[in-house]
């Protein structure tokens, strides 16, 4: 599984991530971030906020595509990869045999369950600039997803022309790909911190060596967050994590009033 | 991530002309580097193409939402034909590498307004590498102007050599920086063999009449 | 410690809310104060220094449909240590019934040197409830680091997940002074309001344009609407609490 992992954690994949600096560039404005250690400091503080809150709706939402039958039951790890292959494609990680079908009572279950979290996680998102971002970059890998990975797990996710949350779409496109609930946590972790951390390499002029290093340092913790969030998957969605970052909220509405700015959020 | 800029020229053996691959409008993509009369350009189509064609606007910026501002002030077209998409510091990435804002800022136009026959794309003011993904669009300009000196034709790079029509402008400027057309004329030939350039001056053509034919006639075609 | 306090709020035919249900146990003191028009109003007397490490306190208030309650505080609250090291719980659990209005508008939670405590509300509004509720931390009694402390609010409104969101500080929590999360203030908190438009000044626009929009009021202080109902957020950081009470007093 680990290209797949690799493909979809990659800041190249298309799916709109370049735009956006997730509240990196309002640091950068309001001089909070301006060094390699304020930096350090600001990918920490919301890695253990933001970071585990979307990595936790990345693992339980991959949780409920893969599983939607015991999606709000005990997460059943051993069942996982199995699981996982009702949703890849017979080009994908599966080989041979038949893929299995999800039955009309399950896809409900799943759906209705996928829905909760985009909700959930809406209401964890106090910033109207935040929510719409992360629709957006939602609806953005959405599109890539069912092009690179077609399935059937995509039809789960709620209908919305605004687009379902980012970390909604990113559980069930791992589920396509073959991944495990713990691996959709760790990119959701990994990109954000890897996303916040080249918007400082292009606002700040950093050395590239030193903004390595500093993600290398942090990788640790990076997997840490991502673990604990996925010991959420399954449970009810209104009992995942709810840390919040009181200025993430408040500088990414700042951000939206800018005429002038490099990243949409 | 940042992508790495691999800078790759197009396929030889993928047939540019092949038939669409989406549903809606014709997508016309316009690239060059900044300040070459893009903006200029998408003005002086849209009042060629007013009554005629049904028309659509999408601006790359690299930071705010200048292009489309212009535009919407300038009056040219409906303000609710022009969406700016925003790029994040890499205007060349959001019309390459990862399409997805500017494809779903055409899905916006066409769901909102109905069928459209001809969307224009304009990228953020780029250097002389970045050309449109043909995910993106259907054909695309390169626009680069005689201000910078007759050299940058011979200078070539994937936008000069493989734009679908190569077009450089302010050619009213072409006495007073003492560029020579002939010059450019003759090196975006050898670049460019068979492919169309087109001298102008936007300045005084404000309607871009023979880029106008150039986009009828691709039309025709595919009709 | 333990004490488990009630607050029960009830419309009478004529429309005036009664307070059917009022337990005090200390150290949750609530005191009737009579008024003669508007809500009623219950003042909540904690003695300053708690809760203390090891207290289990438990708050619960009903407002029923057409009352209309309003639970201020007296004096901040210190969170403090117990010997022990054990947590110091408090749980405000409430319902607010279609037409009914809760205002909760205590004073600021201080978190000391030291403490382990978990500020936890959970807020049931029926559809059509009203709620003015307001939260305010400050890290640290003058040049003191705060103990460990996490407010968590979780707020439903007609069955609907409507905010929940939770703020860690103290050495437990990771980089939390630091440039992402309240970089350096300290002084942190919101104000909600459901079906309100008593937000705090200055206004700019008509209720209704203000409504839907968020509104930057000072770079560390925005009142957002909320996503999945009738609801806005304040949400500020500020030096200290005189500051941050400025921009988190409700409009009258
Ligand atoms: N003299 C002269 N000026 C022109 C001509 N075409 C455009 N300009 C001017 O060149 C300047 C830049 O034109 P734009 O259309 O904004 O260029 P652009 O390529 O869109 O620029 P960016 O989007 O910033 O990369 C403007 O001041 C135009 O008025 C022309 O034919 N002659
Ligand atoms: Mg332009």
């Amino acid at each position: 599984m680990t290209s797949a992992l690799l493909l979809l954690a990659d800041g190249r994949f298309p799916a709109g991530g370049h735009a956006h600096s997730s509240g990196l560039e309002a640091a950068v404005a309001a001089g909070r971030v301006s060094s390699l250690s304020t930096l350090e400091s600001f990918l920490l503080g919301r890695l253990y906020t933001t970071g585990l809150v979307t990595a936790a709706f990345a693992a339980a939402s991959h949780h409920a595509a893969a599983h939607p039958a015991t999606s709000t039951a005990a997460a059943h790890p051993a069942a996982q990869g199995a699981a996982a292959a009702h949703l890849a494609t017979p080009s994908g990680a599966v080989e041979g045999g038949s893929v299995p079908r999800l039955g009309d009572m399950e896809c409900a279950a799943g759906s209705e369950v996928l829905l909760q979290l985009d909700e959930e996680l809406e209401a964890r998102m106090a910033s109207p600039a935040t929510r719409v971002a992360s629709r957006k970059q939602g609806a953005a890998l959405l599109r890539a997803a069912k092009m690179v990975w077609p399935g059937d797990g995509y039809g789960l996710l709620p209908q919305r022309r605004d687009g379902v949350h980012h970390a909604v779409v990113l559980g069930v496109t791992a589920a396509a790909a073959g991944l495990s609930c713990a691996e959709a946590a760790l990119i959701a972790c990994y990109s954000q911190v890897t996303g916040q951390a080249s918007a400082a390499l292009r606002l700040l002029g950093f050395s590239p060596y030193d903004i390595q290093r500093l993600l290398a340092q942090l990788a640790g913790q990076c997997d840490a967050v991502a673990m604990a969030a996925t010991a959420h998957a399954g449970k009810d969605p209104a009992e995942l994590p709810m840390f919040s970052s009181p200025l993430a909220d408040i500088s990414a509405e700042l951000h939206a009033t800018w005429e002038v700015r490099l990243f949409a959020s | 991530m940042h992508p790495e800029t691999v800078h790759t020229h197009p396929d030889p053996n993928v047939d540019p002309h092949s038939a669409l691959h989406h549903h809606g409008a014709f997508r016309v993509g316009i690239g060059g580097p900044v300040g070459s009369g893009k903006t200029a350009l998408v003005a002086a189509l849209c009042r060629a193409f007013a009554g005629e064609l049904r028309l659509g606007v999408v601006t790359n910026d690299i930071y705010t939402t200048e292009d489309a501002d212009f535009l919407k002030r300038a009056g040219v077209l409906d303000p609710q034909r022009i969406r700016a998409v925003e790029t994040g510091c890499c205007p060349h990435t959001a019309i390459r590498d990862d399409i997805s804002a500017n494809l779903a800022a055409i899905e916006e136009l066409e769901e909102e307004l109905g069928q459209l026959d001809l969307v224009l794309v304009e990228s953020g003011g780029d250097n002389l590498t970045a050309t449109f993904s043909r995910g993106l669009v259907d054909r695309q300009i390169f626009v680069v102007d005689v201000a910078g000196g007759d050299k940058v034709p011979r200078k070539g790079g994937p936008g000069v050599t493989a734009a679908d029509l190569l077009v450089i402008n302010k050619t009213d400027l072409a006495p007073m920086v003492g560029a020579d057309l002939s010059v450019m004329e003759r090196d975006a030939r050898a670049r460019r063999g068979d492919l169309p350039t087109i001298f102008l001056s936007i300045a005084q053509d404000r309607q871009a009449v023979k880029v106008a034919d150039w986009i009828r006639a691709l039309l025709a075609h595919e009709h | 410690m333990r004490a488990v306090a009630r607050v029960v709020a009830q419309a009478d035919d004529a429309g005036v809310t009664r307070l059917t249900g009022l337990r005090s146990e200390a150290p949750l003191l609530l005191r009737h104060t009579p008024a003669t028009t508007g809500p009623a109003v219950v003042h909540l007397l904690g003695g300053a220094a708690g809760p203390l490490g090891g207290d289990e306190l438990r708050l619960e208030i009903a407002v029923g449909e057409r009352a209309r309650l309003c639970v201020r505080g007296i004096a901040a609250s210190i969170a403090l240590p117990a010997r022990s090291g054990a947590v110091s719980r408090m749980t405000v659990t409430v319902r607010v019934a279609s037409g009914g209005e809760l205002h909760w508008l205590p004073e600021q939670l201080i978190a000391a040197r030291g403490c382990h405590h978990l500020a936890m509300s959970n807020v049931e509004l029926a559809e059509g409830a009203r709620l003015l509720w307001r939260e305010e931390l400050i890290c640290g009694r003058h040049d003191e680091q705060p103990g460990d402390v996490t407010v968590s609010t979780s707020v439903t409104y007609a069955g609907k997940p409507l905010l929940r969101q939770a703020l860690q500080v103290g050495p437990s929590a990771v980089h939390w002074a630091g440039p992402g999360v309240l970089g350096g203030a300290k002084a942190v908190g919101s104000l909600l309001g459901v079906n309100s438009e008593s937000w705090p000044e200055p206004r700019t626009a008509a209720p209704e344009a203000m409504m839907a929009q968020s509104e930057v009021a000072s770079p560390t202080a925005v009142r957002m609407p909320l996503g999945t109902g009738p609801g806005w957020l304040v949400t500020a950081t500020a030096e200290a609490a005189p500051a941050l009470r400025a921009v988190l007093t409700p409009a009258r």
